[in-house]
């Protein structure tokens, strides 16, 4: 956990507010309106009613069941669009052209189809279930997420290999190195530490992108807030109850966005 | 045969339904959809754009508050889901502001929502662009910020006039990347009943229950749209080139 | 004569070389013969055609037209089996291009370990005999960020030698390098030359052309303007234009 512990960032590549002290301040200020508005909205409530607080505590549990829910979709699709990334964007790489082109207009057609259009497609075109094997909908929701991930990281993947000097190909190939030996034992491993940063930054917009599973019936923390404020039917409790899940999805996407820049940082440096 | 023609008979022989090509009214659907979705990019760009200028200026402030309030801002934008923001500011914020007389003796909300979207999405991609174009900020040489308050520029006036038009060549890359998510991002805006393009092929295939047809229908569309301002950004890009500078 | 050495028979056989890159001409009629032993200093100014020549010797750049061959190789077959070569044809760069996330001992392993398959055990001995060469002994776990950039030059020929070539190549391996450390690297390469290495180096250095080289070739604007021993080319050159290069640089 080093890494949230970073002194001093100058103006280099990164926000000056990523210190550990702003971040205690970010994280302080947004308590105050998430509490400010708990507070106004209790005042503004008809004294017979049960206190905003009480109703925020009563429903959290389970809207963070939802939360850890999306989580828990977040890193299988992470997962699986990572490594049929990896694959594509090798692909792109290819000297065989025939491929490197294929693979470039799958990855670009992954990149810039909507996501919300991409989930729909698997949710309603894919089967019930495969032979014996059943689809569940949460199965469906996370290959339908997993095809734009694919085509960020074959993107990532590709900058990566591309971003190693050409020097390092030619004095593999003086060695007489095959082209796969070369990619493997030699170009990747270095590549691999410069794709971390925009591959969790990645995870951090997938993390965010998974509350689309709500509009296709999945029940997750989204759905759960507004079960309960339905259940509620109050409109003095709408905006704490969206604060609170604003919040949760910003303490666990915060953190790794300024993880990443601090990798970057770390990364850029060296060669 | 013409098109019309063409797609019905396809619908006939062989079971393939392209409705919107043969039948008017889910053409009507399908334009009008399409037709929203245009126009909530285009002012969702502008508006972001201009979110972004205004937060990267605000960003070097020499007021302490105004710094905290901008990088506040990003941060949460950036670091939330674009659709629980939607349906903060649809569902929660909406029912914060007064509501108007419809002219039918009824009351409707004040605004409505495709403005909602308007403004979500245009905080959410500005919040983007505030980084992107703080970024361009920064690569321009501090000799040249010297060398125009030198020449006598306010803060403001160097801003415009000599900042900005060398940070947007630098960030264009960026930038586009980001116009092109929030293109795909109106979407989104299907959950809270704008008729957009998504919203439109839904209705169209839950009568017609051509789910297949629309779907492809759909992703041509939108890869032809992104394509579309790709082109026109690539164009811009290429207007504004100056030789030597940024690569 | 100045590595006191018989020379042998002739290894590289350079005939009627030219080479394009579609329109410009880079090199053109290059015709170059270097026997067994042989120490041949490749000079001239940037842009001459010099460091594509080194690269076609080991088909890392294609020959338009004309033959090199190497060994009885023919390099500008396009059936040439590219390892074979390879394992006859060694190269250094003037970037060393060592391999970063491994340490300086693993970078001379690696090939031949892959690309020979040999024994990792033999291997290592002999990494470790070639590094102590090249005065290396105690940077074996090393990486290439922490060694210095003459240290780095030594590790990459290191690496090439573990392939056991009968040809080096140097591409103005001591360019990026201060003084001080280009020292070390020259004195490295004189040694191999002295114990009968075939070497083929383009270079700047003049002080280690003249008191190294069997052979100097001169190019200018992609062909070989004249030829010599040192003394003969670098003191008393008979071509205009040999004159002019030698007068900027010496």
């Amino acid at each position: 956990m080093k890494v949230l512990l970073t002194p001093r960032i100058e103006g280099f590549g990164g926000s000056r507010w990523l210190k550990p002290l702003a971040s205690t301040r970010m994280l302080a200020g947004l308590a105050l309106v998430f509490l400010a508005s708990a507070a106004w909205a209790q005042a503004a409530a008809p004294a017979a009613q049960a206190s905003v607080p009480s109703v925020l505590i009563k429903w959290a549990p389970l809207i963070f069941q939802g939360f850890l829910f999306n989580l828990l979709v977040s890193v299988g699709t992470m997962a699986l669009g990572t490594v049929l990334g990896v694959f594509l964007g090798l692909a792109q790489v290819s000297p065989y052209a025939p491929l490197r082109r294929a693979a470039w207009a799958v990855t670009q057609f992954f990149r810039n189809a909507p996501w919300l259009v991409l989930l729909f497609y698997a949710m309603l075109i894919l089967p019930f279930q495969i032979g014996p094997i059943a689809l569940p909908s949460w199965l469906k929701a996370i290959i339908g997420l997993s095809l734009p991930v694919m085509g960020n990281i074959a993107e990532i993947v590709r900058g990566g290999v591309l971003s190693i000097p050409s020097g390092q190909w030619e004095s593999a190939e003086a060695l007489a190195f095959t082209r796969r030996q070369t990619m493997w034992l030699i170009v990747l491993p270095q590549a691999v530490k410069r794709m971390i940063p925009p591959w969790m930054n990645q995870y951090a917009i997938l993390t965010m992108a998974t509350t689309l599973i709500s509009i296709v019936g999945i029940q997750d923390g989204l759905t759960m807030t507004r079960a309960a404020l339905v259940a509620e039917a109050r409109t003095d409790i709408l905006v704490p109850m969206y604060l609170m899940l604003l919040m949760m999805f910003f303490i666990y996407c915060y953190p790794i966005a300024r993880a990443t820049l601090s990798l970057e940082r770390r990364f850029a440096v060296k060669i | 045969m013409d098109v019309a023609q063409f797609f019905s008979w396809l619908n006939d022989a062989h079971g393939i339904n392209f409705s919107i090509f043969y039948d008017p009214f889910d053409r009507d659907r399908f334009l009008a959809g399409l037709w929203t979705t245009v126009m909530l990019s285009v002012v969702c760009i502008i508006a972001s754009v201009v979110i972004g200028v205004v937060g990267a200026w605000a960003q070097g402030a020499p007021s302490r508050i105004v710094r905290a309030i901008a990088q506040g801002y990003v941060q949460v934008f950036r670091n939330t889901p674009p659709l629980v923001q939607l349906a903060f500011f649809y569902f929660a914020f909406s029912s914060l502001l007064p509501t108007v007389a419809d002219g039918f003796g009824g009351r409707e909300p004040l605004i409505s929502s495709f403005g909602w979207a308007v403004i979500s999405f245009s905080l959410f991609a500005g919040a983007f662009n505030v980084e992107i174009f703080r970024s361009g900020i920064e690569a321009v040489p501090q000799s040249t910020i010297e060398a125009a308050e030198a020449l006598g520029y306010t803060r403001l006036g160097a801003y415009v006039h000599v900042i900005l038009p060398l940070a947007i060549r630098v960030c264009l890359p960026a930038l586009n990347n980001n116009l092109v998510n929030l293109v795909k991002t109106t979407t989104l805006a299907y959950a809270i009943g704008v008729p957009e393009l998504l919203y439109a092929a839904a209705q169209i295939w839950s009568e017609v229950l051509n789910v297949r047809e629309m779907m492809n229908v759909l992703l041509v569309t939108y890869i032809a749209l992104v394509a579309l301002l790709v082109a026109a950004m690539n164009k811009w890009e290429r207007s504004m080139r100056v030789p030597g500078f940024g690569r | 004569m100045t590595t006191g050495h018989k020379l042998g028979r002739p290894i590289v056989v350079i005939e009627g070389v030219e080479k394009t890159f579609g329109a410009l001409t880079v090199l053109r009629d290059i015709n170059m013969t270097i026997s067994t032993g042989e120490t041949v200093c490749i000079i001239g100014p940037s842009g001459s055609g010099k460091s594509t020549l080194l690269r076609c010797i080991n088909a890392l750049a294609p020959v338009t037209k004309g033959s090199i061959r190497v060994d009885g190789i023919e390099v500008a077959d396009e059936k040439l089996d590219k390892l074979a070569l390879r394992r006859k044809v060694g190269m250094v760069f003037q970037q060393y291009n060592l391999f970063a996330h491994k340490t300086a001992l693993q970078n001379v392993m690696m090939a031949p370990i892959h690309v020979l398959k040999q024994d990792k055990a033999e291997v290592e001995d002999r990494a470790r005999r070639l590094l102590a060469k090249v005065r290396l002994t105690g940077k074996e776990a090393s990486y290439p960020g922490e060694l210095s950039g003459g240290q780095q030059q030594r590790v990459a020929i290191a690496r090439s030698l573990a392939m056991n070539p009968s040809v080096m190549l140097f591409d103005e391996v001591t360019a990026a390098l201060d003084p001080e450390t280009k020292k070390e690297v020259l004195v490295t390469i004189r040694e191999l030359a002295a114990e009968g290495m075939t070497c083929i180096l383009v270079t700047h250095e003049m002080g280690f052309a003249r008191e190294v080289a069997d052979h100097v070739y001169f190019t200018d604007g992609g062909v070989i303007v004249e030829d010599g021993p040192p003394a003969a080319l670098l003191g008393a050159p008979q071509h205009e234009r040999t004159r002019a290069f030698l007068d900027q640089v010496l």
